[in-house]
């Protein structure tokens, strides 16, 4: 790990200057995707801006019915949230899907959204990766890519956002909550929030440098049967081949974002307009794939997820 | 026939003396390491941190990048706590902190200022074992013993977790009273690896102590 300078805020105001401040800063909270980079040296801040005193660690009520989860609510406390796990079951689902009781102690609400792809050349410094090292090239596209993404992705990475509480997040519309150096704010829906990697994979989401999650909001209730479906190669503490978020009505209609596929959850339009016929969704959310042929069988998979899921809100066995 | 007394010399001792002899030198090896650095384009920063540990405070100086559980092993010598993988994929280095279960490999210790750190060597000792160590006993919860701390802080914490109705990925549902069944253990115990595959006996051990329990 190399070396860094180390200070603890008291607001997040307060967090943003002293990011601006110091060269080559990053925000540390639960630190369980930061610090593994840092040992690896992926990541190499100069300074880190502890941001666990700022205080932003409850989820309260929104003037609109909604909810506001503070950016440092852990993902075990707000998965199991009694108003999370009553108006947002698909969210609470989601979370509990991901990780480790461990890691899901010490995660938090805005850094799980900063978590970086877990594509395996990513990792290995020895690889090529235009993520980690811009203009290096691509190993993955050549290499094992049977985890990786096949909609949004482009020439220059096939990486996968690699989160599960994101796309329940997607799908239900939520809004995260920043502030900037300056000390101005701003509101950013969830499917803004994550950029496409095109010819810049390094960069990963829309947030300038030194800016800092606050929170994330919830719209007001949507009611509906909601149902996060996980499939992957281990039955537990793995990530996602490909994962469904849904809210569904008793006919089958409502909305689906889909994990493991693209370089964020990925929802479609069309794809809502189409429920709750499962193979025109599956097309519109696969429309234009670019897949390798090792992980070309998540189109498919895709549609029987999906198929699943529907059953399963049919109250069939899934 | 008696032991000479080189042989009561345990590997721990060793290892501790050893460490003790390169801090008893003229220049520490913290300095003498930023010293013969060639390319010191960093200078390595320390910082204080105050903990309770087992229930003892404990103030320490610390490089920044010193984890929690090199803080706990290397500084504190409570060598209990184990270092598997290093990267929060094995779960052999699982500790308590301020009530819940976290892997100590992937936290800095300097940002545990103030909190209330329990190891394996504070859950109970030889002579008092804590329940769950007792049960991993009875129940034969371990083969080499390395991944045994780690399983131990997380089978306690996670009958907690199930006693304070979080949610887990096997839960039918999301409300109202969690059970300790079989699967719930299985599935909570997931961050723990367990290379010699004892994981049968390990939920054993935490039905037993869960049924005491309830």
């Amino acid at each position: 790990m190399k070396p860094f300078s180390y200070e603890r805020v008291s607001s997040p105001a307060e967090a943003a200057a002293a990011a601006a401040r110091a060269g080559g800063a990053k925000f540390i909270a639960g630190g369980t995707n930061l610090l593994d980079l840092m040992k690896l040296e992926i990541e190499t801040p100069r300074h880190l801006v502890d941001v666990t005193g700022t205080g932003l660690d409850a989820i309260t009520e929104t003037d609109e019915g909604g909810l506001r989860i503070g950016a440092l609510v852990s993902n075990t406390a707000l998965a199991s949230d009694e108003r999370v796990k009553r108006d947002y079951a698909v969210l609470s689902r989601a979370i509990v899907a991901g990780a480790s009781g461990q890691l899901r102690n010490k995660a938090t609400t805005g850094g799980n959204l900063l978590q970086r792809t877990r594509c395996p050349y990513f990792y290995d410094t020895n690889q090529a990766c235009n993520k980690r090292k811009p203009g290096s090239g691509c190993a993955a596209k050549e290499g094992v890519s049977r985890q990786l993404g096949i909609v949004g992705v482009s020439d220059a990475c096939i990486a996968t956002y690699p989160g599960d509480m994101a796309v329940a997040l997607r799908v239900l519309d939520a809004v995260v909550e920043t502030v900037k150096a300056d000390g101005t704010t701003r509101a950013i829906p969830l499917g803004e929030f994550h950029r496409l990697w095109g010819d810049t994979p390094h960069i990963e989401t829309v947030l300038e440098p030194g800016e800092m999650i606050t929170a994330v909001t919830l719209p007001k209730p949507l009611g509906g049967t909601h149902i996060y479906h996980k499939v992957r190669d281990r039955r537990s503490y793995a990530f996602a081949l490909v994962s469904v978020a849904a809210v569904l009505d008793a006919d089958g209609k409502g909305r689906v974002a889909i994990g493991g596929i693209a370089p964020r959850p990925w929802r479609v339009e069309a794809a809502d307009a189409a429920l709750p016929d499962v193979k025109a969704a599956a097309r519109a959310l696969t429309q234009g794939a670019s897949p390798t042929d090792q992980n070309a069988f998540k189109i498919a998979l895709v549609e029987r997820t999906l198929a699943g899921v529907m059953a399963k809100a049919r109250g069939e066995a899934a | 026939m008696d032991q000479p007394d080189y042989f009561s010399v345990s590997r721990r001792g060793v290892l501790a003396s050893g460490a003790a002899g390169l801090a008893a030198g003229s220049i520490s090896p913290q300095v003498a390491f930023a010293a013969s650095t060639p390319v010191a384009e960093r200078a390595i920063a320390m910082q204080t941190v105050s903990m309770r540990i087992n229930g003892k405070s404990e103030t320490l100086e610390l490089d920044t990048r010193t984890t929690l559980l090199d803080a706990l092993r290397e500084h504190v010598k409570l060598t209990g706590t184990k270092k598997g993988c290093d990267h929060g994929q094995c779960g052999a280095c699982t500790v308590i902190v301020n009530g819940e279960r976290i892997n100590s490999c992937l936290s800095l210790a300097v940002m545990h200022e103030g909190d209330e750190v329990t190891t394996i060597e504070g859950l109970g000792t030889p002579e008092n074992l804590h329940p769950m160590q007792a049960a991993f006993v009875k129940h034969d919860g371990y083969q080499c013993g390395y991944c045994t701390p780690g399983q131990i802080c997380s089978a306690v914490s996670v009958l907690k977790e199930i006693a304070d109705g979080v949610p887990s990925h096997v839960s039918a549902e999301l409300t109202g009273p969690m059970e300790a069944s079989n699967i719930e253990m299985r599935e909570r115990m997931s961050g723990n690896i367990c290379r010699c595959g004892a994981y049968s006996n390990i939920a054993e051990a935490m039905a037993e102590v869960a049924g005491e329990r309830a």
